[in-house]
């Protein structure tokens, strides 16, 4: 029936541009570049960035200005590692180029967790407990509870990509709905409490909290990339993956906790950043032929480290206002979301 | 051998099938013919595990599909389905490169690469091999993917539809390298097909599917009769023979 399979590869439809645009033959030719070459002036300019953050303009106390200021880069090398990866793994599993894990509410979950956790067993004893303790009751209880949601929708077989944007929309509000609801239910104290909890923002991370988060991420990493040919194949869809005998609905669990426990770390340390995901990992894909993790997983870190890094400096020296950075991450992001929605990358 | 026992499967408590049991012999070409819905493309996921077995059992070279780890049914079984989308772009290369992947695990060797390049050579494919998958024709994609699969070098290799997309020429090109492959390299091949000519001028067993039920099997002079056909397809069919093969004629 060649009839129906026409309309559903589109691509090979349309025509191509008669005359490349100057922006497609500059991707173009970055993407003939050997990868290392890419991989290393994005390291280059991450440790370029992280360099200039923390020793330039240094004045007054090094001693307690710098130790604040290695927090700080830290924590957002830590988001870069944990959003870039947990976005791409996300993105490969569900064979798309559009959802996150963001928009499919996994923070949402993890502040539904938290505010369940303080509404429930009161802020005075969640805050008197250690920190990494209530962390690991957080992530613990934040795992289990996308292991079952998650599941139904991303193991079975093929499920229309409408249909998951839009239940991820749904369950995202669902959960923040309930959120403000038990906020609005608890004292106002503990309410006050709460909110410092999650709106921790890059300046004031605890140490305590980044040493946890740093092995978590760390030891996730290590089995990613131990993981990076059997992605390649994933990203071959379901029933291509199983026929070169990898055990599909095992693997896509287990990549979906490892997404989940990534956004559960980034989420607790500053908050949730719904489209810097969507924002590296789709420069990701520019920058790299795109199927090869072994490339594509430090591509995307290292542009989000440069993004963060870089941007916070540019931020916080530059134009002299510390806070704005989620904002034109977010902004910049979700014009790129509405772009690649319109685009039609939505196959 | 492929032996299937009693396996049934539903969707949203319609039976698409039902208790079907056969064997498909070692060596040489089977092709499942039958009408829409019959359950053809549904018995391959069911045999190929793409979709789990509800009830009976399924083994393929003597191995239990739903015990044996998912990586050595690989070395032993290749599956390609009618329509495959791929996210990324792929070269042809590359895709065809995947087909090693249970053999390799992901790092080829230069044995691996000389089969992918044979495979590649096989399917008349060499001159666009570094051409992206979604800039080839539907015809050259669907050779890309058969390439693959050749690639994996199984002794069992299930097809649903493959010449599904090709012209005339390609699909008897297609047929032939499949002939090819089950006499020289005595290879099991297991395809869906449409088209009961080519079924009966290229196999040596055919299955004959209606309703979720397996209603005939046998070689193609047993089922190319116009009284079989007729009970498989519900239209009355002409037989000629025309040097040798059973031809039917269900033009008008």
């Amino acid at each position: 029936m060649p009839e129906t399979a026409t309309p559903s590869t589109p691509s090979a439809a349309t025509p191509k541009p008669a005359a490349p645009k100057p922006l497609a033959c500059l991707r173009d030719s970055i993407r003939r570049a050997p990868p290392r070459l890419v991989i290393g002036i994005l390291l280059a300019a991450t440790i370029a960035a992280v360099a200039f953050f923390l020793f330039s303009d240094l004045k007054g106390n090094v001693g307690y200005v710098l130790p604040r200021r290695a927090l700080k880069v830290a924590a957002m090398l830590l988001v870069a590692v944990a959003v870039g990866v947990s976005t791409l793994l996300f993105q490969t599993v569900t064979a798309n180029r559009i959802l996150t894990p963001s928009i499919m509410g996994f923070d949402s979950l993890y502040i539904l967790v938290q505010t369940t956790l303080v509404f429930t067993v009161s802020a005075a004893a969640v805050t008197a407990a250690p920190p990494t303790l209530q962390f690991g009751v957080e992530v613990v209880l934040m795992v289990a509870f996308s292991a079952l949601l998650y599941r139904w929708m991303f193991t079975g077989a093929t499920r229309s990509l409408h249909l998951l944007l839009l239940v991820g929309i749904i369950l995202g509000s669902l959960f923040r709905g309930f959120s403000s609801l038990l906020q609005r239910l608890m004292e106002p104290s503990e309410f006050i409490i709460l909110q410092d909890l999650f709106f921790a923002s890059f300046n004031n991370v605890d140490p305590a909290l980044l040493g946890v988060s740093a092995v978590i991420i760390g030891a996730v990493c290590v089995a990613v990339w131990r993981a990076r040919h059997t992605l390649d194949v994933l990203a071959l869809g379901r029933e291509l993956a199983i026929n070169v005998g990898v055990d599909h609905r095992r693997v896509v669990m287990r990549i979906l906790l490892a997404c989940s426990l990534l956004v559960a770390v980034s989420t607790a340390l500053v908050g949730p950043v719904t489209f810097f995901g969507l924002l590296v990992v789709s420069l990701g894909y520019q920058l790299c032929r795109g199927f090869n993790h072994a490339r594509l997983l430090p591509i995307v870190v290292l542009i989000g480290a440069v993004a963060l890094v870089g941007g916070q400096l540019i931020l916080e020296r530059v134009f002299g206002f510390a806070t704005a950075l989620s904002v034109v991450i977010e902004f910049a992001g979700g014009i790129l979301f509405l772009y690649l929605l319109l685009k039609g990358s939505l196959k | 051998m492929i032996d299937v026992r009693n396996v049934s499967k539903s969707y949203g408590g319609q039976a698409v099938l039902d208790d079907v049991s056969c064997v498909i012999p070692r060596g040489g070409i089977t092709s499942i013919i039958g009408p829409n819905g019959a359950g053809k493309s549904t018995l391959l996921s069911l045999i190929s595990r793409l979709q789990p077995l509800e009830s009976g059992a399924v083994t393929v070279a003597g191995l239990d599909i739903a015990a044996t780890p998912s990586r050595d049914l690989a070395r032993t079984m290749a599956i390609l389905r009618q329509e495959n989308h791929l996210t990324m772009r792929l070269t042809v290369r590359d895709l065809v490169a995947f087909g090693r992947f249970p053999h390799s695990g992901g790092r080829p060797t230069v044995e691996d690469l000389a089969v992918v390049e044979e495979a590649i050579r096989q399917l008349d494919l060499t001159a666009m091999a570094d051409k992206f998958v979604d800039e080839l024709s539907g015809g050259q994609r669907q050779r890309a993917y058969i390439a693959m699969v050749l690639a994996q070098d199984t002794e069992y290799l299930l097809l649903d539809e493959p010449l599904n997309n090709l012209d005339m020429k390609h699909s008897v090109e297609m047929m032939r390298l499949l002939r090819r492959l089950a006499d020289e390299l005595g290879k099991t091949i297991v395809l869906v097909v449409h088209d009961i000519n080519f079924a009966s001028c290229y196999s040596d067993t055919i299955l004959a599917m209606k309703n979720g039920r397996l209603i005939h099997q046998g070689s193609p002079a047993q089922i190319m009769q116009a009284a079989m056909l007729h009970d498989v397809y519900d239209i009355d069919i002409r037989i000629e023979e025309i040097d040798g093969n059973r031809i039917g004629v269900y033009f008008a």
